[in-house]
């Protein structure tokens, strides 16, 4: 499937006092499709979504392009969801005077427009009684509602993508499969893409197109969702998805990674993941590896023809980590 | 059969006028997993807190290696409080940041009495050996340490105490993907070296089906299957 790319980022380093957390990540992301990046801690990921919205952390230093632009039209062109819908509420407005103000703020629509078009969101997003509850303030709302108002918002100026940041990380499975449900319906009905941030494989089945698996700041992986979780071709992504419980192998041991992930500016020399991966050989210790097309998609591993699948067995032998 | 080594009846819990856990009954043998599960504010860390008497339950009954835990005083307590340890979500929030390790480990043993300085050092490197932490990791503090290694650092304090109950309050669900799954074999090894019994609290299916021998639902305080 090849389309025109809505956004091109090419070679972004992102740094904090000298030390690179983002190491020159170029991919792009297509019209509708929904991309997940999916990363650990200190992987970058949560960076590189605020890269693309202009958000990044007072101190970053950026290297790299992002085009076009979009950060200068933030919550029309490109939008985002926060993990956290109640901090990203304002608790002394209504919530609907908060969603006409982000109307009003792009389109010189009239008050009453504005306001129409919040309730007409709210009620998009399956909050019974819009008109009324759009006077409510966001402590009145239960958490479920505020994370529709929260998309709501993400979504009423029409955005060419949207932004989610671990939409999901702080809710039970019930309540992320409808959040993820809501997202991807609302985003398709305005025809926006979907960035999906997330530290989860789990997130990616269903609901992605794409996904980007980075570690320590570079790409690992990036393909079509259904052929990288069916068949990984780097090591990393192999073990994070052979580790998930749901994948496990009949018996008491899940197949695990050993150590974990590097802390920015400690890397290993040679590939990032070398430490922990039971293929590395000599070139892997100083080499790091650039991602090159193989199997349909982009891999960054030395030795990714050397991968077994399933690749379970390889990480079941793993000695447990110290 | 012999006594469970826990035994719930009839479990309620209040917070004021609010029921969390409304008429719990569970019961647990020694080497078993027996999972809770179930949303946000199902009452899963409520019934947890009032097993270990953190939390007086208002109602029902707790027997714990076949004595009645409701009706001791907290002094009555104390000499229990040893086998049946918790261990928490948040890794770093369960080790105090000014303690080196080894002292965090040590500390329930100095505070039952049973700590040798002769001894000591190498029953506090043996913890830390048994949970798969180079003993050299003792040195260092909480915020020194990853999730992962954090998360074990709190499994070799609980074990200090030999306990013969490990409550598990969401144990896994703030480490990352990739380290999970070791702290989870972890807990696997030492059920089958030790026998313990888990209270094994978890919102995630998936970790709950693969570490669980019997699993009960829960939903707005009550049972809902299991």
């Amino acid at each position: 499937m090849k389309s025109e790319a809505l956004l091109t980022v090419s070679d972004l380093r992102i740094a904090f006092d000298g030390v690179e957390a983002v190491r020159g990540l170029s991919f792009d992301v297509r019209p509708r499709e929904a991309l997940a990046i999916v990363g650990e801690s200190g992987a970058g990921k949560s960076l590189t979504a605020r890269a693309l919205l202009g958000m990044l952390p007072r101190g970053a230093t950026t290297s790299g392009t992002i085009s076009p632009d979009l950060s200068t039209h933030r919550g029309r062109r490109i939008s985002l969801v926060p993990q956290d819908a109640l901090s990203a509420l304002s608790p002394v407005h209504p919530v609907g005077d908060q969603l006409a103000a982000a109307v009003r703020s792009v389109a010189g629509v009239s008050r009453g427009e504005a306001r129409a078009r919040a309730v007409a969101a709210l009620d998009r997003v399956g909050i019974p009684d819009a008109a009324r509850r759009a006077r409510a303030y966001p402590h009145e709302f239960s958490g479920g509602m505020r994370q529709r108002a929260v998309i709501a918002m993400a979504t009423i100026n029409e955005p060419e993508i949207v932004v989610a940041d671990e939409p999901t990380t702080a809710l039970d499975e019930e309540r992320r499969d409808q959040v993820l449900g809501l997202l991807a319906e609302q985003r398709a009905a305005v025809g926006a893409a979907l960035v999906l941030v997330t530290h989860d494989m789990d997130v990616v089945q269903g609901h992605a197109d794409r996904v980007l698996v980075m570690y320590a700041g570079r790409l690992t992986e990036l393909g079509p969702a259904d052929e990288v979780l069916a068949r990984p071709r780097a090591p990393y992504t192999a073990g994070l998805l052979a580790s998930l419980p749901q994948h496990a192998p009949e018996g008491r041991r899940l197949p695990a990674l050993r150590g974990t992930p590097p802390a920015p500016g400690a890397l290993p020399p040679g590939c990032a993941f070398a430490p922990r991966c039971p293929l590395a050989a000599e070139a892997c210790h100083t080499a790091e590896p650039e991602p090159r097309q193989a199997a349909g998609r982009l891999v960054a591993c030395h030795r990714w023809e050397e991968l077994p699948h399933p690749a379970t067995e390889l990480f079941l032998k793993e000695r447990q980590p110290a | 059969m012999s006594d469970p080594l826990l035994d719930v009846r009839d479990l309620v819990v209040r917070y004021g006028r609010v029921t969390a856990v409304d008429g719990v009954s569970f019961s647990l043998a020694a080497g078993e997993t027996l999972a809770l599960n179930g949303p946000s504010g199902c009452g899963k860390s409520s019934t947890a807190l009032a097993v270990l008497l953190l939390r007086r339950p208002a109602e029902g009954s707790v027997r714990f290696e076949g004595r009645e835990l409701t009706a001791l005083s907290e002094s009555e307590l104390r000499p229990l409080r040893p086998r049946m340890q918790p261990v928490f979500q948040d890794p770093y929030g369960s080790l105090s940041p000014r303690h080196r390790i080894r002292d965090a480990i040590a500390e329930p043993l100095k505070v039952q009495g049973r700590w040798d300085p002769d001894q000591g050092p190498a029953r506090v490197a043996e913890l830390l050996d048994r949970v798969g932490l180079d003993p050299a990791y003792g040195d260092r503090r909480p915020h020194e340490l990853s999730g992962g290694q954090c998360q074990r650092a709190g499994i070799a304090r609980a074990l200090a105490s030999d306990p013969r109950l490990l409550v598990l309050d969401e144990p896994v669900s703030s480490l990352d993907p990739s380290v999970r799954a070791g702290v989870l074999n972890l807990l696997a090894d030492l059920q089958d070296d030790l026998g313990l019994g888990y209270l094994f609290i978890c919102h995630d299916r998936a970790v709950v089906r693969h570490v669980a021998d019997r699993v009960i639902e829960m939903r707005e305080g009550r049972v809902t299957s299991g």
